[in-house]
């Protein structure tokens, strides 16, 4: 959950002259894996407050922006760190959930932590995979190919039909809220703080991951392949880790989708849902996992307040059915166009603004 | 055999699609260096004008005509007003908008014409073997082609458009209006979009359904080389055919899947498609 390394550079730059030479004890002192895990652990306080003063179907959202933000962030970091653009992000989540499924449905001894262990496993070979099948192409070549991947995948559910139900998909029942807890939270409430759980420690390891060493191979790659070759830094090793990660990440978010709605059908997964999830990374502000926040709202909420709205209005259902995704399109589009660093480049920018005031 | 014989036939009447939709991508790419994934949805504005069209005139050829003088209008104008402003940032850029426009297309069908499936005639009698159909569809790709080989390669038009692509700079000092140029690149690329709707619409239209026939399009300009005309029209050929056995031999949901592994198999041996040139590069 912190901001990437470019963005924190400046700040140290800053803070440097005026602390002399007396070592800073504070914040940014921390190891990074220490600093990511408190600002996960407060996170998740954070979460939890906001839990026990709001009702059920605040939860669920709670948890949909929970998982997107993850599913979000994984593409963030293959996407704004590395420069590879997936269009086939929604395909590893897709995975994910099936594996989620199957297993729920074939080993329901299985507790959920081992669950989601085996479904990031499942998630990683299958991006070892794509990733080291697609290693060598760049650009509009990768964006193609992971473009068929997520188109045809869901094919392979009604081929198997017997494993994998087809249209319908699979309903699984998930364990709510353990029984001394019972009465205190519901079990979406449970549901919501467990997804929180899982989000919060994968995020920790994304953004140490993406503020250490690996994490600047890939901007070095993403700038210049060659030039990256020329220092030493694999280059194919580097792609195909940033591809693991991502869809380790997305892997886990269709797992925890599963778990949290109970069901996994072909539809939730099309190509629209690998679309808006890029298109959300460029919303939120592509280059920061911050940018993965506002992403997951913005997927999560506008919906809802794009259907109240028309709702509202009295529309006919062709139009409440399509306007959010028209809607987002435009946004897309209108974001691209006039603030090309998203949601978050206009927050840093106010935040400069503020700094400039004081 | 016969079995073999119906698909071949099938296989190469498709296949003429997706050289159309990849001769259509190769034109933007080579004079951009954009993969445009909006081109299904020009290609759906078109089929729906001629939908909408056809039955209030009451003849296929006033819906087929409309279809793409929209579809070509509809790609000059999203290429001046909305592609050019933004794709000149990053690729990435690039690649987001048009993926933009897609969703915006196909939400904004779904919103006029609603999101469930609407009968589409096709120009000729689909059946017969080869069905009328099928040959209309390889015939007027096959004649797109020639037309497009005559205009790049014989006409001032021809020589201002790859100049502007090849050279902006030296083509602008010139006198090419550079920009103009780029624009009738996407109109001409997308009226052959339209074409290729309108051969891969019927029966049924509905706002996915140009989703497959696009991986495949782009699979065909892939293999052959996003850079190159020819390869688009003999990739297109090949995915039309091999997806044709595949679906007919093995069964039709493997058959994306199958496009996928085509894909990274030629690129892992010709990472820019079977009749591309390498090219060097300074650091």
């Amino acid at each position: 959950m912190s901001t990437s390394a470019t963005e924190r550079e400046p700040r140290a730059a800053e803070s440097a002259p005026d602390r002399g030479r007396t070592p800073r004890r504070g914040w940014s002192d921390l190891p990074s894996p220490l600093r990511h895990l408190l600002f996960a652990a407060l996170a998740l306080a954070a979460v939890t407050g906001l839990l026990l003063v709001t009702g059920d179907l605040t939860a669920l959202r709670m948890a949909a922006v929970g998982y997107t933000m993850l599913a979000v962030a994984g593409l963030q970091l293959l996407t704004g760190g590395s420069g590879q653009v997936s269009l086939g992000h929604g395909a590893f989540m897709m995975i994910g959930a099936y594996t989620m499924a199957l297993l729920v449905l074939n080993l329901p001894m299985l507790p959920l932590a081992v669950n989601l262990v085996l479904v990031v496993a499942v998630a990683v070979v299958a991006g070892i995979a794509v990733g080291a099948a697609t290693a060598r192409l760049h650009g509009p070549y990768l964006a193609g190919a992971t473009l068929i991947l997520a188109v045809g995948l869901p094919g392979l559910t009604h081929r198997y039909h017997e494993v994998f139900g087809g249209s319908n998909g699979l309903t699984v029942h998930t364990a709510g809220a353990p029984p001394f807890l019972q009465g205190l939270v519901s079990d979406s409430e449970w549901k919501a703080l467990v997804v929180w759980t899982a989000v919060v420690l994968a995020l920790a390891v994304l953004a140490t991951i993406s503020t250490g060493r690996l994490g600047r191979r890939m901007r070095t790659v993403r700038d210049d392949e060659t030039a990256a070759a020329m220092s030493g830094i694999p280059v194919g090793g580097t792609k195909v880790t940033a591809f693991v990660i991502a869809s380790a990440a997305g892997g886990l978010a269709g797992g925890l989708q599963v778990y949290v709605l109970g069901t996994a059908t072909p539809s939730m997964f099309t190509l629209a849902l690998s679309l808006t999830l890029l298109a959300a990374l460029v919303l939120g502000g592509i280059g920061s996992m911050w940018g993965a926040l506002w992403a997951a709202l913005a997927v999560v909420y506008l919906e809802i307040w794009l259907s109240d709205a028309v709702r509202a209005f009295d529309l006919s259902k062709d139009v409440e059915n399509n306007l959010p995704i028209v809607l987002f399109g435009v946004l897309l589009i209108l974001v691209l166009r006039f603030q090309p660093l998203g949601l978050h480049g206009i927050l840093q920018r106010l935040r400069a603004l503020l700094r400039r005031a004081r | 055999m016969d079995h073999f014989v119906d698909l071949t036939l099938s296989g190469l009447a498709s296949g003429a699609v997706y050289a159309a939709l990849a001769l259509s991508l190769v034109i933007i790419y080579q004079a951009t260096r954009l993969v445009n994934f909006a081109q299904p949805a020009i290609a759906l504005i078109a089929v729906y004008t001629a939908a909408t069209v056809a039955p209030l005139t009451g003849s296929y050829w006033v819906g087929f005509v409309a279809a793409l003088t929209v579809g070509a209008a509809a790609g000059a104008l999203v290429e001046r007003f909305v592609v050019r402003p933004i794709a000149r940032v990053s690729q990435l850029n690039g690649i987001i908008v048009t993926l933009g426009l897609l969703l915006v297309a196909q939400g904004g069908v779904g919103m006029i014409w609603g999101n469930e499936q609407h009968g589409f005639s096709y120009a000729f009698d689909f059946v017969g073997r080869p069905s009328p159909a099928d040959v209309f569809a390889l015939v007027s790709v096959a004649v797109v082609a020639a037309l497009l080989f005559c205009l790049y390669r014989f006409t001032p038009l021809g020589l201002r458009m790859r100049a502007a692509a090849f050279r902006p700079e030296a083509a602008r000092l010139s006198g090419v209006k550079v920009g103009l140029m780029l624009t009738t690149g996407w109109a001409i690329s997308a009226l052959i979009a339209s074409l290729a709707g309108m051969l891969a619409g019927p029966p049924f239209i509905s706002p996915n359904v140009f989703d497959i026939v696009f991986v495949y399009g782009i699979t065909a300009a892939v293999v052959g080389g996003l850079d190159n005309p020819f390869g688009a029209i003999i990739g297109g050929l090949l995915v039309g055919l091999g997806m044709s056995y595949v679906s007919g031999y093995a069964g039709p949901e493997l058959a994306t899947l199958t496009a996928l592994a085509l894909v990274v198999l030629v690129l892992s041996v010709r990472p820019d498609g079977i009749l591309s040139r390498p090219t060097a590069r300074k650091v």
